[in-house]
Formats: C-alpha cells, sequence, structure tokens
C-alpha cells in the first residue's frame, strides 16, 4: 500500500467513531496496545524524540531498501500515536516518505486529542522520521 | 446524591457563566480549581463595568473618572485588609500574584538582611514559586537552603523542623496549604517557634484563600501572599501582606511612577506605604474586580464553603479509594478539598485525557513541585480539587470515568 492509501484507510477509520472523543481516545490506546513490542535495548537516550512531553522512543532500520520503524511510549495515548505515524511510514522507500505529504492528522481532526502541548512533540515525530528517510537516502544514493 | 449542606448549589453554579457548557459532548466537569478556580458573574460584570464606565488611572488624575478609579481600588485594598485581618492597610501591598509577592519579599526583605551562612527554611510540600525565588536569593547572599522533610503521607515533619531551626535561621517560607496535596500545614506553631529563633515567616496562602479563615494577626505571621484568581478573582493580581514595621525597613523592589514622592536627578525619595512597593500602573480593572470576589466569598461566608468543600473531599476520597487500581497521594488528616491520584501503571497523562474526553477536567503531572514528586517517588499524579460550586453528582463521574479506564488499560 502507498502511504496515500494507508492514510485514507486511517481516515475511513475514525470516520466510523463518529466523532466520539471518548471512543476516539480508547481507540487510539487500543491501536498503542498492539504495536509490535520494541526491544528494550533500542529505547536508549538516543532514540528519545526531542521535544516530546511524554517519552517516546523511535529506531529505524533500513531493510531492502525500505525503511522500518520501531517505536514505543510511556503514555498510552502517545503510544497510539505513534503507531499511527508507523503503520504510515513503515515499510516505504526513503524517498517515498520523504515527498510524503501526512494529510491524515488534520482529517482526524487529531489536534482535538493531542493539544498545543503535544503537537509539539507530534510535530518532533514526524521529523525524526524524515531524518531517517533522509539518511537512508543518502546511503543508499551513494552505494 | 444530595448534599447534605445547607448551601443552595444550583444557584451558587447559576452565577459561574462558564460552568453551562458542554465540553467533548458532555457537560462541563471542572475539578481543576487548585489550578484557578472559575469566576462568578459579579465579578467578571466588575471587570466589564471598569472599563465601560470609569476607566482611568488611578491616584493622580483629579477629575471625575480617575477619583472613582482611586476609589474602587482602595475599596479593594480595604476590603482585602479586613479579608486577613491585617492591622493597618497600608500593610496590603499590591502585587501580579502569590509568585510575585515572594519575589518581592527575596528581593527586597531577603536581599537587604540576608548575610552570608544565613539559613531560609522551605518545607518540601513547597510550590516551585516557594523555593525558586529563595534559591536565587540564597545563591547571590551566599545563604544556605534548608528544607524540612515530609512525612508519607504528606505533612511536615514538625519535629525534623524544630531541629533545623538555629540562630542562623533569617526566613522560613511555608505554604498554608499545599497545591499539589491539599496538606493545611499547622503554621502558627510554625510561626512561633520560627520567632523563637528571631526568623521572619512568609506564608504562601494561595490554596488558602478561597478556603480557609485567615487571620494575619493570629497567625503572627510576617508576610502572607494570595493570588486574586484562586479565590474567585481575576487572574494577574494579589496583594502582599506585611507587617508594617518590616515593609517599612525594606527597600522598593521596582523603581518608577507612584513610588515616589519627589525625583531629582541627584536624589529620589521614596513614597509611604503601600505605594512604595506599587510602581507604575497597576492592574487596576483586576483589584477593583477581586473586591467582587471578596463579596462572593463573604456572602456565602467561608465557614459554609470549608463545611461544603470538606464533604465534597470526604466523598471523593471514599469513591476513588474504592476503586481498587488507585492510590490516593496525599492522605493528611487536615486537607483543603484537593485529592492526588495515581494508577499504577497509567500515566498522569493518559488518565487526564481520557476524562477530558468525557468533559472532565482535572490537573496531570508534578503540578509545580518536582521535588515533593521526587519525595513520594511519583513522576507526577492526577489532581482533582474541588470547589463551592462542585457536586457529588460530579464526583460520581469523575469516579466512573476513573472506572473505565481502569477496566479498559487493566483488564
Amino acid at each position: 500500500m502507498t502511504i496515500n492509501e494507508i492514510q485514507d484507510e486511517i481516515i475511513n477509520e475514525f470516520s466510523l467513531l463518529d466523532g466520539d472523543m471518548e471512543m476516539t481516545v480508547f481507540y487510539i490506546m487500543e491501536l498503542g496496545q498492539k504495536l509490535a513490542v520494541m526491544n528494550e535495548v533500542d529505547k536508549t537516550e538516543n532514540n528519545l524524540v526531542k521535544g516530546c512531553q511524554s517519552k517516546v522512543w523511535l529506531a529505524a532500520k533500513l531493510d531492502d531498501g525500505k525503511v522500518f520503524f520501531d517505536g514505543d511510549s510511556n503514555t498510552a495515548i502517545t503510544k497510539g500515536l505513534v503507531s499511527l505515524l508507523i503503520r504510515v511510514f513503515s515499510g516505504q522507500k526513503p524517498e517515498a516518505i520523504l515527498n510524503s505529504d501526512l494529510y491524515f492528522m488534520h482529517k482526524i481532526r487529531m489536534e482535538r486529542f493531542i493539544g498545543t502541548q503535544r503537537s509539539n512533540g507530534f510535530a518532533a515525530m514526524i521529523k525524526q522520521m524524515k531524518l531517517y528517510a533522509l539518511a537512508f537516502q543518502t546511503q543508499l544514493t551513494k552505494a | 446524591m444530595t448534599a447534605t449542606t445547607a448551601l443552595d448549589i444550583e444557584k451558587i453554579r447559576l452565577q459561574f457563566p462558564v460552568l453551562h457548557q458542554q465540553v467533548n459532548g458532555k457537560p462541563l466537569i471542572y475539578f481543576d480549581n487548585a489550578a484557578t478556580n472559575q469566576k462568578p458573574k459579579q465579578v467578571i460584570d466588575a471587570v466589564v463595568n471598569y472599563y465601560q464606565g470609569y476607566n482611568a488611572n488611578i491616584h493622580r488624575g483629579i477629575h471625575t473618572l480617575a477619583e472613582k478609579a482611586t476609589k474602587a481600588f482602595e475599596t479593594t485594598r480595604h476590603s482585602m485588609q479586613k479579608f486577613v485581618n491585617a492591622k493597618h492597610v497600608e500593610e496590603i501591598i499590591f502585587t501580579r500574584g502569590v509568585t510575585e509577592s515572594i519575589n518581592l519579599v527575596a528581593s527586597t526583605y531577603g536581599r537587604t538582611f540576608l548575610k552570608e551562612s544565613d539559613e531560609v527554611i522551605v518545607s518540601g510540600l513547597e510550590h516551585h514559586s516557594n523555593i525558586v525565588p529563595w534559591q536565587m536569593v540564597c545563591e547571590e547572599k551566599k545563604a544556605k537552603l534548608k528544607v524540612i522533610p515530609i512525612t508519607e503521607v504528606g505533612e511536615i515533619d514538625m519535629s525534623a523542623y524544630r531541629k533545623l531551626l538555629n540562630a542562623k535561621t533569617k526566613i522560613v517560607a511555608i505554604n498554608h496549604a499545599s497545591n499539589s496535596l491539599g496538606t493545611i500545614n499547622p503554621i502558627k506553631e510554625i510561626i512561633k517557634l520560627a520567632h523563637e529563633v528571631g526568623a521572619v515567616v512568609l506564608i504562601d496562602g494561595a490554596q488558602a484563600a478561597a478556603h480557609l479563615e485567615i487571620d494575619v494577626q493570629d497567625f503572627d505571621c510576617d508576610f502572607y501572599c494570595i493570588s486574586s484568581h484562586k479565590m474567585y478573582g481575576p487572574t494577574g493580581a494579589g496583594i502582599l501582606y506585611g507587617k508594617k514595621n518590616l515593609l517599612e525597613k525594606m527597600p522598593p523592589y521596582m523603581g518608577g511612577g507612584e513610588m515616589i514622592k519627589d525625583v531629582t536627578f541627584e536624589k529620589t525619595t521614596y513614597n509611604d506605604l503601600p505605594y512604595k512597593f506599587e510602581a507604575g500602573t497597576p492592574n487596576i480593572a483586576d483589584v477593583i474586580a477581586l473586591n467582587e470576589a471578596v463579596n462572593f466569598i463573604n456572602t456565602i461566608s467561608k465557614e459554609q464553603i470549608a463545611e461544603y468543600e470538606s464533604e465534597l473531599l470526604t466523598y471523593a476520597t471514599e469513591k476513588l479509594s474504592a476503586i481498587p487500581a488507585v492510590k490516593l497521594i496525599g492522605t493528611a488528616k487536615e486537607k483543603v478539598a484537593v485529592q492526588s491520584f495515581i494508577i499504577e501503571g497509567i500515566h498522569p497523562f493518559d488518565i487526564g485525557q481520557m476524562l477530558d474526553a468525557r468533559g472532565i477536567a482535572v490537573r496531570t503531572g508534578h503540578h509545580c513541585t518536582q521535588p515533593l514528586m521526587d519525595r513520594l517517588g511519583v513522576e507526577g499524579t492526577v489532581r482533582a480539587s474541588f470547589s463551592v460550586y462542585n457536586t457529588k453528582a460530579e464526583i460520581d463521574e469523575l469516579a466512573e470515568g476513573v472506572k473505565r479506564i481502569v477496566n479498559f488499560l487493566k483488564p
């Protein structure tokens, strides 16, 4: 699936929640619970995303020309948000990540539940994922 | 569940416009009163009336509007004098709130009278605003900051306090009630013991003003600080009460208009109390409206407010402690209506966010008391704090919300 196809899928899922805040929050946490467990060894100081109010770890690896992300957070809602980003970006080519336009957050009105304090952290996560993609793309070009 | 109080809570609620709204599709339940409480219509009207009817700069003008504004402003000073039972009206200094009041004392009294190796005592229950100003002045004057430890339930360890006091102790700065845990501190005893070694005592009354009787003459405290916005008044206003003889000995805090008697380029003589400490145009509108907050409290009476809030606290404590996963933080014998709690394995942010989804406003985090959180071994707590317009039915909703979170995350 392309990045946009995944985004559309997420938008569709959230539309079923019909704007109910409590159900939406529970759903996000459920997504977090389903996120693949991140290796404890990867939860290093280096992998902490700076600018997040809660702790967010993000690790990435390149496999067969595609980027795969691992992530975790010490808060359930943030973990759910991390899982959405991982779902959108993981398994994509670095170039696709770098050129992506993330519109699903706006469509599912994510600002309702991340608030001003968390939205900076969310932006930091996206930036970090794109930085990984950039590093891998440079690596691929050199090779 | 109906309240047993004699107060007509529904009637009181009608006076608070902000309470009558939906948040995330649910009726707003406001339990973040320790951060700031809501304003009755008479307070809001007072701000509007000032700007619409008699906005003018105070003290200097001779025209009608200036007279009217000055009179209203000084009326609040008199009502705050009564509110804290100060002996003299000039002992009431208007500030932006408790933070500024503490900084004023630290910067003027502290800087003037602290010497190298003198000691300042605070408690482990303090808000950052009653720690950092003292740290700053201690660093500058090479004085030492000493901390009274607290017990498991969140009370000041009085025997440890007695041991800390000595001839070098110059200032003791303690809150009347803790913002994070609600603990009411035995300030009369704390003040008496400090005076025995010749120290002055500043009381941070931020969490007490709306809930407890304040009698600075009975307490015999040297300074008492209040924020208007925590007692149904507007933000950006507050007072510093100080004993007259101390205020007279202290140098001004800021220089500017209003605080002077005569200015030449060679020498400036300062104005009398309280104006010596009120440089510049003050927050006229909000100080005037603070008087209405005092009127609101007095109309109900502090005694009745305290009684009803204590009933809410008891009810909330029962309801929350009945949820197995909930651990109450702060269980002192004497408390204002604040209950902090944690749920093992669930981050306070998540609880706060989930409660917000049900229209319930609580505070999560360290509540500007990081050293206290370290002492209690928690990263932060969820804090529900109650006010006279809250109801037991709202507490039922809180308990229900917490139960749903526990069931979801810890099935």
